[in-house]
This record gives structure tokens, C-alpha cells and sequence, in this order.
């Protein structure tokens, strides 16, 4: 089990962050898209159904190029396993005694992974999963055949997820049930401390006192929409922010045509859109900076977003057109964030059980099950989540056809 | 000597004070807060155009953003339905020397500090007048509560709880006093609101803005300072953007005082 990490001497220099190789051929990006959605999938051919890694264009048994992305059963023998003592690569070289071994898979191909601790000597049953690295990419790891306790501890897996313990965390929103919700979830899985902000501090919430009464939690004034408040409050925390939870959310039910004039529009804009960009202008410098910085390093930005972002729902027409700009910022913070190893995970929860989603028919996602997401998408390494049954759904739709959604949702 | 010449004179030797009747507007100065399904006035926000840097190297300035009731603010009778028809009702085509006048100062504050729901009444205002002369035509009568002094602690100065706002105001029968038989140019709160916070609950509703730009009269909200100025003989000057067809704006309110009164 991990131990609390010793308070950090302030004196002595954070070093920079390196990451591991990165380079992919575009084939072996399949990989990648499917563990930044936490599945575990590899190349299957059409004509002859064998299943391969690495990636290639055609297949190794029949060169068929009709090569499809399938999910697979990780599971598999551990062969071998070796030691890793020396290291060219920069982000290993800091980061040594490294545990690799060679896997077969019961689906065929034999695959080096790295190794969690609880994995005994080879020969052994194990599960091998992708995971993303701090370069984005996705890598193979092999876990233990059964769950043990602590298991996200463990040294090496770290460097893959962004596990909340002992880490400390913004949580942007504190007066929704949902941010609620989200601190209680971070507080159980044992984040060192949370920030949580409120605007308009002159509101009491409903859940303030609750709130107050959590050990870790420092209640906060802020308001994405005021530039110099992000500004003031990234000056006085921003430099230790772990995990930045952006929840803050403007949602009001309207298309263009039944609410006249662009101010509730704009309104959702200006916290939607603008707060995530005042957000990552103050406090993404300190977080990048501070991407390499031990066992609780910078390690994650979280944006709630909406599965509105990727297809308009009409009677939320606007909502859902602030969400889109959002995840297109969202695409370019990752992209800014991803050098220093700081992972950018998206949330596209469907309609959450709020007040602005009261005439939507169920199923509507739980405060609590938003919230289970978000810590389970840190510890598991993923980067895109899609909490609830009409995400996964809509998701679906939209992989499978985009146009086909925008008129479904559209009738 | 001309009139101007005195003033002027008189101002540059100290013996007439300007007391700036104004809140800084900054972006924590709390905005009136209308149920969230309804559209809401801005609160003052502020954006960096450039500080001597690559986005302009010489010169320092900011873009600003508010809405017409953040603030410090003027309200013009076009503000509210009862005023909507009427010649001269918004805040560009009130004649200008409508925004100066003398200041009649009724202070409440003792009452204020004891019920924040405290409500003026026409009692008050005759036993004011007992006291310091008839409200002259065309005044500004100024609400003195002490509630500007609350503007460091957003939450007291909202003073919220589950029922609501809870700020002091005019009750219906002062306002319409005011406004039949003392003529009055506007009337002046320190509070979000020149009504109480509770007006809503009041005959008509929110009774100052009914009745006050019905006749075509003028709100002041957000003053502070009222506690330096003499319950008669200060004149206010207190006028507002020229908005076209504006409903009120942020200003700069201002009070010419007599040194040593």
C-alpha cells in the first residue's frame, strides 16, 4: 500500500516532466482511441479471423487489409518477466527498477507489457488491459488475475492513471448536487485536499454546511466568469493543484426559436466556453509545470461536458452548442496539457437529474453516479467518459452515424 | 461675480465638498439576482485589452462589460411597465437638468440597523419635516440606512435567507406621497433596490417603481456615503450614460456640500 508522500520541500527544484515514447503509426492508434474510452481492443481480420499485435496495415496470417477494431478478453499467461535495471529513454531512465514480461494471450498474440506489482513470478494467470501513458498513447499493462486490495497503488500503474489519493483537487462548482457529489466521491477515494468553489457567495447553497464539514474541503469564492477572480485564485493555489475538476455549467432549455434575444445563450457561453478558457489560461502554466512532480504530481483536468457536445439536442439548442465549443477547447487543452503528462479527461454525462433537466423522461444520471465516474475515469487512466445509459446510447449512435443521430434527435 | 464664478471659487477653496455618492464598481460588488429562469442583468466584468505588452506596447487598458442596473445606478422611468409611455422616460431624453437637485436626507439608520425590513413611511417623512422644513419640489430624496456600509461582506449586504432578500425601502403610501404632494425628482437608496427587499410582497408590488417612474420620477440605487451629507442643503448631481432609449445606467453620483453643515 502506497504511503502518504512526505510533504514536499519547497526549496528544492521540481523537476520537468519528460514522457514516454510517443510515436504511433497510424494504424496503432486504434489502440489508443480504444483505451482513452477504458476498453481494451485489438486488430481482428475479417477473412480469416485471427486476432494480432502489434498493429499493421494487413493481416500477418492472410495479408488481408480488411482488418477490424474488436474488444478482447485480456486475458492470459504471464511467460516471462524481466527487470528492467537500465534505460536510454528518458522517462524510464527516471523511473527505475522497471517490471516488463511477456504475455500470451488467450486470443493469440504473445504482447510485452508492463507489470504490476501484484503479479507473482511466470509462469501466471494475468489480465492485460491498455492503459493511456503520460504520453497520451495507449500502452499494455498486465494486472493481477483477481482484484487485490490497493491495487491502484501500486508504483508503476500510477504512472498510468490519475488516481485522486493523495492528491489535491479543485472542484469548480460546489453549489450543484452533482459538485456535491464529486467532493464526497474524492474525499472517499482520499484526496489530500479539495478546493471547492462557489459562486455568487452571497447565495447560501443547499449542502454549504455539508460541504464545510468534509476535513478536506476549503470552500472558495469563484466565478468563471470573472477573469480577475480565476486569475487571483489560480495565484494563490494554482501551484498545487493536482486535479482540476471543472464542473461549472450553465444550462438553461432552450432552442433559438422560444427564448428571444442571445443573453441566456451568451450566459451559457460566458461559463461554459470562456470559464473553461479563463480556467486553463491561470491555472494550466502552474499544472504543466508541475507534471513530474512525485508520487502527487500534477496529474489531470477534468471537464464536465455534456453528450449534447457532440450532437445538438434541439430543445437545448443552445446548451448544447456552448458544450461543443467547449469540447473543441477541450481537444486543444489536451493538446496543450499532453507535453508535461497532465491527462485531459472529457465527461459527457447524458441529461443529469437536475433542475434544468426536469421535463426530460428518465433515465437521468445520479449526482453520485456522475461523480462515480469522474474518480473511476481518474483511477482507471481513461480519457473520454460517457456516464449513463442515454450516453452510452447516443454514443453508439454517433459512432455509428453521425448524420443518422443529427436527424433522430432532430424529430 | 457671476453665480458659476462663486461656485467654482468656493469649490477650489474647500468650502463647498463633492462627497462621491458612488460604489467602485468592481466585479465582487454584488448584482440584483432575479429568479434563474428569468433574464438576468450582468454583473460588472473587466477583460485586459493590453498592459504595456505585445498586445499593445505603450499603453495600458480594459474592456468592461455590465448592465445598465450594475452598480452604482441611475433607473429611468422606461424601466418599469408603469412607466413605458410616457414623453421623456428614458435615460437619453430626460432634459439634463432634471439630474441635478437638492437632497433631502432621511435617515433610517437606526431603524435599519434594528429590522432589515424596515419600511419608510409618509409618518417618517411628515415627522422629518417637522424637524428640517417642507420637502422642496423637484429634490432628491435620499433613503439614509447605513446599508452601504455592509458593500465589504456581499452577504450582509444582500442579506439573504430562505424567504428572500431582506433590505429597507419606502412602503406604498410614502412613495405615493412623495410623488402627489411633495413633486419630487427621484428617490435614492443605499440598498440593490430603492425598493425593500421584501417588496414583492408589498400592494402593488415593488410600490417605488410602480408609482415612482409611473409619474415619470427617477430612482438612485447603490449610494453610498448619505451619512456625510446633511438631511437638507446638499445638492445632487447624479446623471446618467446617454443610452439610447436607455432603462438606467452605472454613474458617477455625486453631492455639492456647503464645508462646515
Amino acid at each position: 500500500m502506497l504511503d502518504k508522500p512526505k510533504r514536499k520541500n519547497p526549496v528544492l527544484r521540481t523537476r520537468l516532466p519528460t514522457l514516454p515514447p510517443a510515436a504511433r503509426s497510424r494504424a496503432a492508434l486504434g489502440l489508443t482511441a480504444a483505451a482513452a474510452l477504458g476498453r481494451f481492443e485489438l486488430q481482428q481480420c475479417r477473412d480469416c479471423g485471427t486476432v494480432q499485435y502489434p498493429p499493421r496495415e494487413a493481416c500477418q496470417q492472410c495479408l488481408s487489409i480488411h482488418l477490424q477494431w474488436h474488444p478482447q478478453s485480456g486475458d492470459g499467461e504471464l511467460l516471462s518477466s524481466t527487470l528492467l535495471h537500465h534505460s536510454n529513454d528518458l522517462f524510464f531512465r527516471e523511473r527505475l527498477p522497471w517490471r516488463l514480461g511477456l504475455v500470451q494471450l488467450d486470443c493469440g498474440p504473445t504482447v510485452v507489457a508492463h507489470l504490476h506489482g501484484g503479479v507473482p513470478p511466470a509462469p501466471a494467470r494475468v489480465r492485460v488491459a491498455a492503459r493511456l501513458d503520460r504520453a497520451g498513447q495507449a500502452v499494455l499493462v498486465a494486472l493481477p488475475e483477481k482484484e487485490t486490495s490497493n491495487m491502484a497503488d501500486d508504483r508503476q500503474l500510477r504512472e498510468f492513471t490519475c488516481d485522486p489519493k493523495f492528491r489535491k483537487v479543485l472542484v469548480t462548482d460546489g453549489k450543484t448536487a452533482a459538485g456535491q457529489a464529486i467532493v464526497k466521491a474524492l474525499a472517499q477515494a482520499g484526496a489530500e485536499i479539495i478546493w471547492v468553489g462557489y459562486a455568487e457567495p452571497w447565495k447560501k447553497f443547499s449542502g454549504f454546511d455539508a460541504l464545510s464539514k468534509v476535513s478536506q474541503v476549503s470552500l472558495l469564492p469563484l466565478d468563471v466568469t470573472d477573469s480577475k477572480n480565476v486569475r487571483e485564485l489560480a495565484a494563490e493555489i494554482g501551484g498545487k493543484v493536482d486535479i482540476l475538476i471543472n464542473n461549472a455549467e450553465h444550462h438553461r432549455a432552450f432552442g433559438i426559436g422560444n427564448r428571444p434575444g442571445v443573453e441566456t445563450a451568451r450566459a451559457e457561453m460566458d461559463v461554459n466556453y470562456f470559464g473553461l478558457l479563463r480556467l486553463a489560461q491561470e491555472f494550466g502554466p502552474a499544472m504543466r509545470a508541475r507534471g513530474a512532480d512525485g508520487l502527487a504530481s500534477a496529474a489531470a483536468w477534468v471537464n464536465v461536458l455534456s453528450i449534447y457536445a457532440l450532437a445538438n439536442f434541439p430543445p437545448h439548442g443552445t446548451f448544447s452548442a456552448s458544450m461543443a465549443a467547449a469540447h473543441s477547447l477541450a481537444q486543444c487543452l489536451r493538446a496543450e496539457m499532453r507535453p508535461a503528462g497532465v491527462r485531459v479527461v472529457n465527461v459527457f454525462p447524458g441529461p443529469l437529474d437536475d433542475e434544468w433537466n426536469q421535463l426530460l423522461p428518465p433515465p437521468k444520471v445520479a449526482a453520485a453516479g456522475l461523480a462515480g465516474a469522474i474518480v473511476g475515469a481518474l483511477r482507471d487512466g481513461v480519457e473520454d467518459v460517457y456516464p449513463g445509459d442515454v450516453a452510452q446510447e447516443w454514443l453508439a449512435r454517433w459512432r455509428d452515424n453521425p448524420k443518422a443521430l443529427e436527424r433522430e434527435l432532430s424529430s | 461675480m457671476s453665480i458659476l464664478d462663486s461656485l467654482v471659487r468656493e469649490l477650489s477653496a474647500g468650502r463647498i465638498r463633492v462627497v462621491d455618492l458612488t460604489q467602485t464598481l468592481s466585479p465582487e460588488f454584488p448584482q440584483i439576482s432575479l429568479p434563474p429562469e428569468m433574464g438576468q442583468a450582468w454583473p460588472f466584468r473587466i477583460e485586459e485589452v493590453s498592459r504595456y505588452d505585445e498586445r499593445g506596447p505603450a499603453w495600458y487598458w480594459n474592456n468592461f462589460s455590465c448592465g445598465e442596473h450594475t452598480g452604482t445606478h441611475f433607473d429611468a422611468p422606461i424601466h418599469w411597465v408603469s412607466g413605458r409611455d410616457l414623453p421623456n422616460n428614458a435615460t437619453d431624453s430626460i432634459p439634463p437638468e432634471r439630474f441635478i437637485g437638492p437632497a433631502c436626507v432621511i435617515d433610517c439608520s437606526t431603524q435599519a440597523a434594528k429590522d432589515a425590513d424596515f419600511l419608510l413611511t409618509k409618518k417618517h417623512l411628515l415627522e422629518w419635516e417637522r424637524r428640517h422644513g417642507r420637502i422642496p419640489a423637484r429634490a432628491w430624496v435620499l433613503m439614509r440606512t447605513g446599508w452601504s456600509k455592509r458593500s465589504i461582506e456581499p452577504v450582509e449586504y444582500q442579506n439573504y435567507d430562505e424567504t428572500g432578500q431582506h433590505t429597507p425601502g419606502p412602503d406604498t403610501d410614502a412613495v405615493k406621497f412623495l410623488v402627489a404632494e411633495r413633486d419630487l425628482l427621484g428617490f435614492g437608496t443605499e440598498s440593490i433596490g430603492t425598493d425593500a427587499g421584501q417588496a414583492y410582497h408589498l400592494r402593488p408590488p415593488y410600490p417605488c417603481h410602480y408609482y415612482m417612474h409611473g409619474a415619470g420620477r427617477y430612482g438612485l440605487q447603490c449610494l453610498t456615503n448619505l451619512d456625510q451629507l446633511p438631511p437638507t442643503g446638499a445638492v445632487v448631481v447624479a446623471a446618467p450614460l446617454k443610452i439610447r432609449n436607455g432603462s438606467g445606467s452605472p454613474l458617477r453620483a455625486l453631492a455639492l456640500m456647503e464645508s462646515g453643515k
